[in-house]
């Protein structure tokens, strides 16, 4: 009888550390976090592994003003990529129209249409000579189809002194003598180059002698002495550009030459290619 | 008393005592405590950050040099403008690419296998590649209207075991049938091909002329056979779920997320890590290729953890 007891008890002193056991490692397997599943990361955290100190650092030691040449139904289905992608990479951004919005935009006491531009150009020049002078280094003119690398921008002019009489862009032969740098691809001015064409108008030295506003513009910065900037990199490859980039990643350019490839200052270079 | 208690304690020890040699056995035996892929039945995600962190250099080192990849590009006489610019673009980051055509053509520079059949041209071009891999463990099938980012498709099967099957893509399905789209490219592991290679030989399983009656699509053929061997199609998708491999252009997906999320369109669109994108015109694979990896903003520095360093005697970019 005694022994039968005790064999119970035995048992039963095996199946409770038995169970014991199972329990406590299946609380622990329950408690350490399953192998990452569906980890629900938050979209704010972005390249994580991305330092941007050095781009940082640069914007406030170049600081660019951009404006944006735009127009009222331009706003919702275009402007608005400028506005969420790369506008909010200039350090003050301008929408200039002829209506001032929410969006936000700055009213221009012009009229829309394509005969209008010289004149928004230099009203948005003014509004910018008058209001901004001394918030930024450096005036951008963009449209509202044009993208911008705003820290590649920063880069190549940090080596330039904005209170020289400079201007830079994508440098066209015609119409001026210096030539004129393309209105499609973007433009830059110093501010010595702004207070300059500001004064231009001033003093009627440059007056409003065409519709075409990049042309218009050029011929000014020549009247003005503004001296044409040298946009490329080291290897003399292009950084501003009038037509998208599948326009220009090409093997071979084409022949006959289109009049933007024919328009330019600068020789593409070209190196030859073998097809087998 | 003392000795009904003494019994009772002894059970206890000796209970204790099985469940501890019990849990050493287990700790030894590799199936039980399986590092996830196992469970993650369906959806297969790459290496955490974290778990990234956790690795030693010599471990990352030895990770990045087995990551090798055999790309077989299958193409056709009327694809010459896209097998010239894959040629030129990202066919280049795989450690060995090879493209198949379906009948020999001027100008065109690919492995002739002669044969129209479509199914049956992907499997002469699978045993071609399997019979030629070298060191290589890890299989990319696409077609030259697909883009793909190489670098990240090794980021993803880093931490698998190609000596595992594994069969990765964009998954669809089709009645019972879970099968990786054709379009956004197909991934297999060495053992997924070895045991498609053995099953090849299987006329009923896996016929080589297919369903003469009713032509299934290859990618449905693949999925079939690879079934039959026990391999199963695994959706390639990042930490947040946002798949990898997409056979809509990056403008397409865009398009989409403008329509959907208005609000926050580049980051509830893509993933960072895509694989693969298609529908994409040879120009616009050309922009792809500089975006990816020659445009540059200055001073951002991705300081990525790992570097895949490319292929010997390769000139990419």
């Amino acid at each position: 009888m005694r022994k039968l007891k005790r064999s119970i008890l035995f048992l039963s002193g095996v199946a409770v550390s038995v169970l014991l056991s199972i329990t406590y490692s299946h609380v622990l397997r329950t408690l350490t976090p399953p192998f990452a599943m569906h980890a629900r990361n938050t979209y704010t955290v972005r390249h994580t592994a991305e330092n941007r100190r050095a781009a940082i650092d640069l914007s406030q030691k170049v600081r660019v003003l951009c404006w944006v040449m735009t127009q009222p139904q331009n706003l919702e289905f275009r402007t608005r990529h400028v506005r969420d992608t790369w506008g909010k990479r200039c350090n003050i951004v301008l929408y200039m129209s002829s209506k001032e919005s929410d969006f936000p935009t700055v009213r221009l006491n012009v009229s829309e249409g394509r005969s209008q531009l010289y004149w928004k150009t230099i009203r948005a020049f003014q509004h910018i000579h008058k209001h901004h002078l001394d918030d930024a280094d450096w005036f951008l003119k963009a449209d509202d189809d044009t993208f911008v690398v705003l820290e590649n921008l920063r880069y190549s002019l940090s080596e330039h002194n904005t209170e020289e009489p400079l201007y830079f862009g994508r440098r066209f032969v015609p119409f001026v003598a210096q030539g004129y740098m393309s209105g499609g691809a973007g433009y830059v001015l110093s501010k010595e180059a702004l207070r300059r064409f500001v004064k231009g108008f001033a003093d009627g030295l440059c007056t409003h002698d065409t519709e075409i506003e990049d042309v218009g513009l050029g011929r000014c910065m020549e009247t003005m002495k503004v001296k044409m900037g040298d946009s490329r990199d080291v290897l003399g490859r292009q950084t501003f550009h009038p037509y998208p980039p599948d326009y220009y990643l090409l093997r071979q350019l084409p022949r006959p030459r289109p009049w933007y490839l024919v328009y330019d200052h600068y020789d593409p270079v070209e190196v030859s290619f073998r097809v087998n | 008393m003392m000795s009904e208690g003494s019994s009772f304690m002894k059970g206890m020890a000796l209970g204790g005592l099985f469940c501890l040699v019990m849990t050493y056995f287990e700790t030894f035996n590799p199936g039980t405590h399986s590092e996830g892929h196992l469970h993650l039945h369906h959806h297969l995600k790459p290496l955490s950050k974290e778990e990234l962190q956790k690795l030693s250099e010599g471990q990352m080192s030895a990770l990045t040099q087995q990551v090798g990849v055999y790309c077989l590009i299958m193409v056709t006489p009327k694809l010459l403008v896209h097998w010239a610019t894959a040629n030129d673009t990202w066919s280049k980051h795989c450690d060995k690419s090879v493209f198949y055509t379906s009948e020999s053509s001027k100008a065109l520079e690919a492995f002739d296998l002669q044969e129209q059949d479509e199914w049956a041209r992907m499997r002469k071009a699978i045993k071609h590649a399997f019979e030629n891999a070298g060191e290589l463990r890890w299989f990319f099938l696409a077609r030259p209207t697909t883009f793909a980012i190489i670098e990240n498709l090794k980021y993803l099967v880093l931490d698998k075991d190609s000596s595992q099957p594994f069969y990765i893509g964009h998954t669809e399905k089709s009645g019972e049938l879970d099968y990786v789209e054709y379009d956004s490219g197909i991934v297999l592991s060495y053992e997924a091909v070895r045991r498609l290679i053995e099953i090849f030989k299987d006329e009923d399983k896996c016929p080589e002329r297919g369903n003469a009656l009713w032509k299934m699509p290859e990618e449905k053929q693949l999925a079939t056979c690879l079934k039959y061997s026990g391999v199963f199609a695994e959706n390639g998708e990042d930490a947040q779920g946002k798949g990898l491999f997409n056979k809509k252009s990056v403008s397409s997906m865009i398009s989409d997320s403008m329509g959907q999320n208005p609000a926050d369109v580049v980051e509830a669109c893509c993933p960072d890590m895509a694989i693969t994108f298609g529908g994409m015109s040879p120009s616009q694979m050309q922009v792809l290729m500089y975006g990816v990896y020659r445009l540059r903003p200055y001073g951002h520095d991705f300081h990525d953890s790992l570097t895949f360093l490319p292929p010997k005697d390769s000139d990419n970019d």
